[in-house]
């Protein structure tokens, strides 16, 4: 099996999972688990890295940086605004 | 696959365990603090597996990008309000997408002579998605910001103008990866394939209203997860892979889940150039030419009062008026005088998923007091009163008619409460641009102002009852 078809069963199945759980959220956390989710898209800045890591042009340089920024922004940002949020989720 | 590889693997599938583990922890509101935490040690601990593993020619330009990320990221999320949220996360998207879509682009700028292979092509999904999320984001953040109209923005033709736009899209990313074997350069097509992907997320965006963005922002959203996904295939990193797809499927949960609040299909959302002035066939004649009850602050302290329940119904003028402190004190002293206090939490109400539950969190209403659509509407019959602060499309009965053009939405059955009471700048029609029937029922008082400053006169003409 090639490692494309391996990718799409992880896919697939990471699909699966992430339905089964998040139509348990309730809606009151509609919202940080939206921009909770947005955070972890930020794990691009994994893809980021590598690419700025070995890029050797400058174009490549140029985009890879960039491309580390915008995933750091959503990253850093995503995770501290959800815990901003949840820190105001009290019952009293 | 060396011993020292294997370890960083293993780190890399115990960083997407934590992420499925920290999501699942968002489904109580005591434990999502702690999942949000978790998934960012996961995030950290994916971060440092890939700096230890990948070769690193240079480190400036490396430490320069992220900290200039970690800076903007960490002072747009602890300067925003509450209340501009829904631009926020849709500002984030876009980063998201962006960053997927650079991934991409690198690498085949890196090898743009990659042909039609399956490399190939997960690069040109990759840019195509990323690409569409970065514009598509910006625009939905311009809308809600309202740097630009938040109207849908429509012109004959427009939906076979973007299939056509669409289709040449695909067509010059086929070309770039040498598919008819054109004489133009494969890098030289592929810029204009970029070119067409970002247009494209223009046009998507600009036809959807202001009231239809949480779904707008959702689907982005998910958008934002596939891109990531997409990147992941291109570099062959399964915890990428695995988050993008978590959140692919966390957006377009959300996504569905808006559609089914206003009964439309997602088709009809992103397609239909629904709301403001664009609903055809409907008769504005007798928009607010029917008498009303008007009530003042006095009158409408006085309903609320003496009564044993009070349902609230926030909608989008709360956030925009900023209202939120105010009206959980008018609900605080309701409670002192032994009234039994509720909010009722259409799906839709707001700008994005969610978002008058945050504005409510935000001023310190506990979490339990609130109720969606599906847990309290059975419970209106019994309310005595039930006062409507900013919205309006979601509470109208015309729903409940088949000729209407919200024909079938669900909406919160107000108006089976003994008392209802409208808070609301004037009588103009929601996004539906209808008229609201509920305005002109005999048990209904419209109470005028700006939400702020009438929920201020509440406040204290409450504090002022016997």
């Amino acid at each position: 099996m090639g490692e494309l078809m391996i990718g799409l069963y992880v896919f697939v199945l990471a699909t699966l999972t992430g339905r089964e759980i998040i139509t348990k959220v309730p809606p009151t956390l509609h919202t940080p688990l939206m921009s909770g989710a947005n955070a972890i898209s930020g794990i691009a800045i994994v893809g980021a890295l590598v690419v700025a890591g070995r890029a050797e042009g400058a174009l490549q340089t140029g985009l890879g940086i960039a491309a580390i920024a915008m995933a750091m922004i959503n990253v850093v940002g995503g995770f501290l605004v959800t815990d901003r949020m949840l820190g105001m989720f009290r019952k009293k | 696959m060396n011993l020292d590889h294997s370890i960083i693997e293993i780190v890399y599938l115990l960083s997407a365990i934590l992420f499925v583990v920290g999501l699942k922890r968002l489904q109580s509101p005591a434990t999502a603090r702690a999942g949000n935490a978790l998934a960012a040690v996961a995030m950290l601990l994916a971060i440092i597996a890939t700096v230890v593993d990948a070769e690193i020619l240079s480190w400036s330009g490396i430490l320069i990008g992220m900290v200039i990320g970690s800076l903007v990221g960490a002072v747009a999320a602890t300067r925003v309000a509450m209340t501009d949220m829904p631009q926020l996360v849709g500002i984030f998207n876009g980063f998201g997408g962006g960053a997927s879509a650079l991934v991409a682009i690198t690498e085949f700028v890196s090898n743009p002579a990659v042909g039609a292979s399956s490399a190939g092509i997960t690069m040109m999904l990759g840019t195509l998605i990323g690409a569409v999320t970065f514009t598509g984001s910006f625009i939905a953040f311009a809308k809600l910001q309202e740097l630009m109209t938040g109207n849908p923005i429509t012109f004959p033709g427009q939906n076979a103008f973007n299939a056509v736009i669409f289709i040449g899209v695909l067509l010059l990313g086929a070309a770039a990866l040498g598919v008819g074997g054109l004489a133009v350069s494969t890098q030289t097509l592929f810029w204009a394939f970029l070119a067409g992907g970002l247009i494209l997320g223009i046009l998507i965006v600009i036809p959807i209203g202001g009231a239809d963005m949480p779904v707008v922002i959702s689907l982005l959203n998910s958008y934002s997860g596939l891109a990531a996904s997409a990147a992941g295939f291109v570099i062959g990193n399964m915890v990428l892979i695995i988050s993008g797809a978590l959140v692919g499927a966390a957006g377009l949960i959300l996504t569905m889940l808006m559609c089914k609040g206003m009964n439309r299909s997602l088709a009809n959302v992103a397609f239909g150039g629904f709301g403001g002035t664009a609903a055809a066939g409907v008769d504005r004649s007798l928009i607010g030419k029917r008498p009303v009850k008007r009530a003042d602050a006095e009158a409408v302290a006085a309903e609320l009062g003496y009564v044993n329940s009070v349902v609230i119904v926030p909608g989008y003028g709360l956030a925009v008026a900023q209202a939120q402190h105010e009206l959980r004190k008018v609900g605080d002293l309701l409670q002192e005088r032994g009234v039994t206090v509720r909010y009722a939490i259409h799906p839709v109400a707001g700008r994005m998923p969610g978002h008058m539950n945050v504005l409510l969190a935000e001023a310190d209403v506990s979490y339990d007091k609130l109720f969606d659509l599906d847990e309290i509407n059975d419970d209106f019959s019994n309310t005595d009163a039930v006062l409507i602060v900013g919205a309006n499309d979601v509470c109208n009965p015309a729903a409940r008619d088949p000729g209407s053009v919200i024909a079938g939405m669900p909406i919160l059955d107000v108006d089976k409460a003994r008392r209802v009471i409208v808070m609301k700048r004037s009588l103009s029609p929601g996004f539906a641009g209808i008229d609201n029937d509920l305005f002109y029922f005999d048990h209904t008082l419209m109470f005028f102002g700006d939400a702020k400053g009438s929920m201020s006169d509440l406040v204290r003409a409450v504090r002022e009852l016997a």
